[in-house]
This record gives structure tokens, sequence and C-alpha cells, in this order.
């Protein structure tokens, strides 16, 4: 229990970040950008893991090993997409995520 | 001791396989010879056989049945289960000697026959995967082990006729061939079905025990009013007579006559077509005891063939067609025979005289036909308008031929004169009417054969494309040991070898019907002679006066026509027409209607898998929203 702090406002933080990588993956162009989206929606649901163990079970850490574990994902994840938009700039001169739509019918 | 049987099935199979597998990779005649020497030794083991079961050890009472090999093949449950096996009594025993010497000689007479021809491996690859199956239905120790060989002896009847696969006709004549049998096994299939569902079993040993004790089930079973062992063992026999030819499904014979002569020979005329009498009396315990309204319709069909065919080969100008008649004529006589025997002692002489005649018939059809094989050979046609004179040209067929006649015209002491009495005796005795038929059959035979032997071999000369010649020693050797058998055979003792209860008895001569059969075999004879020992109009103004029956008879009674009315008139328009309408317009049409509403649907909305990462993330964003609120606010 962190004192004075109730369990909704970090909840309330954490929708907030997590509609803002929404929206951000949805509406932005830029590949960088909707990668870094992606890594507000990962970090969103990380605090989300780690405010419910700390309120609801504060004897265990299940929720923080996993929240570890999602930024080790996020990490390698982050390593391999970073690859592809590499490859995607070689290829195409930019990195707009409109002008990637070879795979459709 | 008859542990070495098993090989006389085998040997055919290891050379089928063999000269099947690789007769392509070597010298024709290899094959040829490698098949003869095989066969060679089969008879050799069957004759083996035949001698020491018959006359090795002296029996007092029956001759037993021995079975020295029987191995499980498939167990489909504890009752259910399958064998094959090798099961020796006396008339199995005589028909290997049946099947293997006219096998043996066939091959033989194939060397010289069909010389040259394209696909002389192959010939031989089917004569001995013919010879095989034949084998194996002979000595087969239960029903189904003889069903699985009756229909392998239908497919190899099947590939030898249509043998000139390049001839319209031959292919049409094998399908037609194979389809009528195949029907007729279907009711023999069925039969097989009745009868194991009520005994239990498919051993020959237990099905054909005279006390009858595995059909106590089928007391009082009836159906339709018609007890029910009635129905299995007429629905066995439609199988027979499919097989045998009888009477309405004897149309296939005179077609399959489109294969090679040697083939009509072995299976048209001695082997396969008699597997239908075999059958009728493997089974004949179970006829006799169990079911005599059924031996009584075996009688009738078997009378009225004969006597059916004898009149149509009166009129037929293809001498392999006549002899394709005279054959059904005969398996008429043996079926007839069986179907008028009763059980036992004398009163089983139907059934002696039966299987004698099928030996007898046996040795001196295939001469005729590999006589007529060798009339063919040296005239190329089969019309016999178009022979005549040819006595001076082949003498050695020409005498071979004439003994034949003679023999199954019944001319003593030949061996038809006393396989054919047996048959008039025991007909006589049991009824009067199908006596009187067969009396009658007796002497147009002997007009028919002896039209044939006075139009091919008297007369004047045609025009011949070359000088016929003799056959070589290959065709005339087979030809000349079978006329030795047509003539001996009839002093075999089968009556104290092949009867119904296994046991001897005794025969004599009964004039009052060797005499009369003889003389009108005689007349017959007489009357051929006159009309076509010289050229005359005679047979030409006869078959005037008869007019529309002439037409009829030489038209085979329009049995063809009819059939051919039937299934394509009857059945095709008014069955098969509608069952294709349902299935093209309901069954398709629903299936094709799938297909069709996937395809539109589809092409609707294709456009939304855009390739746009950016879409998707919105519609999955989206649907998850939508579902969510479904979920908190309505479940």
């Amino acid at each position: 229990m962190i004192e004075g702090i109730p369990i909704q406002h970090f909840l309330i933080v954490s929708t907030i970040m997590f509609f803002i990588g929404i929206a951000g993956f949805i509406m932005r162009r830029n590949l960088i950008t909707i990668l870094m989206a992606i890594e507000l929606i990962l970090n969103s649901v990380n605090i989300n893991f780690v405010i419910f163990n700390r309120y609801l079970y504060p004897d265990q850490l299940q929720g923080h090993f996993f929240a570890i574990f999602v930024v080790g994902i996020a990490a390698a994840e982050a390593s391999v997409a970073i690859a592809l938009i590499i490859n995607i700039y070689r290829k195409l001169k930019n990195i707009d995520v409109e002008n990637v739509n070879e795979l459709r019918y | 001791m008859y542990n070495y049987t098993i090989l006389i099935p085998l040997i055919p199979l290891v050379i089928f396989l063999v000269t099947g597998l690789l007769g392509m990779k070597w010298k024709p005649i290899i094959s040829g010879l490698l098949g003869t020497t095989g066969l060679g030794i089969s008879w050799v083991l069957s004759v083996m056989t035949a001698i020491t079961y018959f006359f090795g050890s002296h029996h007092e009472g029956a001759f037993e049945t021995i079975i020295p090999f029987e191995k499980l093949w498939l167990t489909f449950s504890e009752t259910l289960q399958i064998k094959m096996g090798v099961l020796l009594d006396p008339i199995s025993v005589m028909m290997l000697v049946v099947v293997t010497t006219i096998s043996f000689m066939v091959h033989i007479y194939s060397l010289g026959y069909m010389h040259g021809e394209k696909g002389f491996q192959r010939f031989y690859a089917f004569l001995s995967l013919f010879t095989f199956s034949m084998l194996g239905l002979v000595i087969a120790t239960n029903i189904f082990q003889m069903y699985i060989f009756w229909e392998l002896v239908g497919v190899s009847s099947f590939l030898l006729i249509g043998f000139y696969y390049q001839k319209p006709s031959a292919v049409a004549a094998s399908k037609k061939a194979f389809i009528v049998t195949r029907f007729a096994d279907f009711g023999f299939l069925i039969g097989i079905l009745i009868l194991s569902f009520i005994t239990k079993t498919f051993d020959f040993a237990k099905l054909t025990n005279p006390d009858g004790a595995v059909f106590a089930n089928a007391a009082g079973m009836s159906f339709m009013g018609i007890s029910v062992m009635t129905w299995a063992m007429v629905l066995v026999f439609m199988g027979g007579a499919g097989k045998s030819a009888m009477f309405p499904l004897h149309i296939w014979l005179p077609d399959a006559m489109e294969g090679p002569t040697p083939v009509s020979a072995l299976i048209h005329a001695a082997t396969m077509v008699v597997a239908g009498v075999y059958l009728v009396a493997r089974l004949f315990v179970v006829y006799h005891f169990q079911a005599p309204d059924a031996l009584e319709i075996i009688a009738y069909v078997g009378g009225f063939t004969s006597l059916f065919a004898a009149v149509i080969a009166i009129t037929q100008h293809d001498i392999k067609r006549v002899l394709a008649f005279s054959t059904l004529s005969q398996l008429g006589y043996m079926m007839l025979s069986l179907g008028v025997s009763g059980y036992g002692g004398e009163e089983g002489l139907g059934y002696m005289a039966s299987m004698f005649h099928l030996f007898t018939h046996a040795m001196f059809k295939a001469l005729l036909f590999l006589a007529a094989g060798s009339i063919i050979h040296a005239v190329h046609s089969n019309y016999m308008y178009e022979m005549g004179g040819l006595r001076k040209y082949l003498p050695i067929t020409h005498i071979t031929f004439l003994i034949a006649c003679l023999t199954i015209a019944g001319v003593p002491p030949l061996s038809g004169f006393f396989s054919k009495d047996e048959i008039l005796v025991a007909a006589f005795n049991h009824n009067k009417i199908l006596f009187g038929v067969e009396f009658l059959v007796a002497g147009l035979t002997a007009f028919y054969m002896f039209r044939l032997y006075f139009n091919i071999f008297w007369g004047k000369d045609r025009h011949y494309h070359h000088t016929p010649h003799e056959s070589p020693l290959t065709m005339t050797i087979p030809l000349m040991f079978l006329a030795f058998a047509s003539i001996f055979s009839g002093f075999l003792p089968f009556h104290s070898m092949v009867t119904s209860d296994k046991m001897h008895f005794d025969t004599h001569l009964h004039l009052a019907v060797a005499v009369p059969s003889v003389l009108i075999g005689l007349i017959g004879i007489a009357f051929a002679w006159l009309l076509y020992k010289k050229e005359s109009k005679v047979p030409e103004k006869l078959a005037k006066q008869f007019g529309i029956l002439y037409t009829a008879t030489y038209n085979k009674f329009y049995i063809d026509e009819i059939y051919l009315f039937v299934t394509k008139k009857i059945i095709f328009n008014y069955i098969s027409r509608p069952v294709a309408w349902f299935d093209r317009h309901i069954v398709d049409a629903f299936m094709v209607g799938i297909g069709t509403v996937t395809e539109k649907i589809s092409y609707r909305i294709k456009g939304m898998q855009s390739g746009q990462l950016q879409h998707y993330a919105f519609m999955f964003v989206a649907g998850v929203l939508i579902l969510a609120l479904v979920l908190v606010y309505y479940i």
C-alpha cells in the first residue's frame, strides 16, 4: 500500500497511457513513432501488473516478474522491429506505413 | 502324403508373376517355354495326385475328403474366418486333372498358334494367371475361397477375351463377358451370405455333410412363401449359371469367341465355363437335401439351354460360334444331369454322369476348338462358307476333328457315347419330358457338328489366299493327344471314382436308351451328309422354307437385342435418366451452390484486405471495444 494514493489514480494513468498508445498506433504514419506507441501500450500494461500486484497481493511477486518479462520482450521486439524498419527504408527510401501495403488481395 | 498339391496352383502363380513382370525383357519364346514347362510340372503333379488318390490305396468304403493344407487368411471375428487351403475329394482331383491337362495342351498349342503375335509374353502371363485361378477354384476348401478364385477366373477371362485390345469387337466382348458374369456373381455373393448366415460356416466339409446339422437354423425360415434355403441355393446357382452361361445369362459366351482360339478352347469350352457345373456338384448335397426345388430349377434351366443352344448352333456360319453354342448345349446337359440326380448309389447316376460328361466334354471340346484354331490358322477366316475341301490340305486336323465330331455325336465306343448315355439314362429315370428334350438335342448335336465337318473338309475348294498347309507340330501334337483322350476316356471307371456319395456303384449299358440315342445321332449325321456333303441348293431352300423361324434362329432368337432393349430403352431411359437428373440438378447443384455463394461474398468483401496495417489495427480495436461493451452491458 502506497500511503495516500488510492489504486484508481494509477489505473487512470495507465488507461490514459494505453489509449494514447492506441491512438498513436492507429494515427501516426511514421513507423518509428508507431513503435514508440507500442512501447506506451506495453508500459501501461506493466503499470497495471505492478499496481495490482502491490495492492491485491502485497506479499507476492508474480506481477513484478511479469512486468520485467514484458520489458525484456519489448526490448527484443524493438530490436527486431527496428531491423525491419531499416530494411523497409532501404527498399522504399522512407518509413511511411502507408507505403507498406504489398500484402493484400 | 499330398503335401505337394499346394504346388499345383502355386507354380502357375509364380510363372504369372515372373513373366508378367520380366517378360518384356526376354525373347518372347522364353516366356512361352517357361509357362509350358511350369504347367507341365503342374500337370505331372496333378496326374500323380489323381493316381495316388484313385488307385494308390485300394478303397473298400467311400473316398475320404483330404485337406492336406489349410491356412487362416483373414479373421473378421471369432466365428467369421476365411481360410485358404487345398481340398482333395473325387471331383476336385478330377478337375485338377482336367484343368492342368487342357491348360498344358493349350500352352503347347499356343507356342505355334500365337507365334509372332504382338503380346506373346502377355498372353502367356495371362494364361498362367487363369490356370492359377482355376486351380485355386477347384481345390477351394470353403465357399469364400471359391468365390475369390471365381472372380479371379472372371478377370483372367476378361483379360484374355480382350487380348486383341485394338479390335473394338474384342473390347466390347470382353466387357460384355465381365459385366454379365459379374451381374450373376452378385446373386452368388448374396447366396453365400445367406448360406453362411444360416450355417455360420464357409467350410465345404461342414456344408456338404449329408446329416445337414448346420442347417438346423433354417428350418421353417421362409421368405415370400419360399424357404430360405431354396432362395440361397437358387442365388448360388445364379452365379453358376452366369459362369456356365445358362439361359438367359448365356449371351456373353458366343461373343467371347473374339478372344484367341486357344483361349476359347481353354476357358470358354473346357474349364472356366464348367465352373458353374462344378459349383453345383460341389454343393450337390446341400441342393439335394436342403433345396430340392432349386435342383428342379437347375434341371429345367439346363434342359432348356441345351435345346435352345443346339437349335441356334444349326444356323450359325462362324465356326467358333457354332462350337460356342455347342458348348452351351453340352453345359446344359451337365446341369440337367445334376438336376435330375439323386443321392447315393444308383440314384446318384446323374451326378456321376454329369462329372463324367464334364471330363469327356473338356477333352473333345478342347480338341474341337484347337482343331478349329488350326483351320483358322490355315485359311485365315472364321466363316465356313469360305472353307471347303480342306481334308486334302490338313490331314491331321481333319482326322482329329472327325474324331471329336464322332465323339460329341455319341458314336460308340468313343467317350462321348458313354457319358451322354449315362446322362440320358439319368434323365429317363427321373423326368420323361427332359429325357425327350435331351434325346432330340442328341440328334441336333450330331447334325450341326457334321454340318460343320462337311462344310469345312468336304465340298469344293474355295479361293484361298495361299494354299492351306498343315499346322506345325506344336499345334498338331496337342490335337493328337486330345483325340487320344477323346477316344479312350470313356473307359475310365467313373462309377467307382466320382459318385455322389463317394462310394462305388455298378453301372451297365441300358440298351433301351443307348440304341435309340445312337440311332438318332446317326440320323443326324446322315442328314448332314445328305445336305452338306456335296454343294447343293437344298440347305438354302430349307432355310427359305422355314422363313421367319430361320431368321429368328440365325439371330439367336434376338436375346441380345432384348437385353439391349431392356437396358438401353427401359433402364437407361426410365431409371438412369431420372437418377442422373436428380444427381445433376439436386445433389450437384447444392454443392455447386455453396461454392458459388462463397465466391460471390468473398468477391464483394475482398477490398477489406487493403494491406494497410492501420486499417487492421483500427478494426481490431473497434472490434474489441464493441465486444467489451456488449459483454459489460448485455451479459
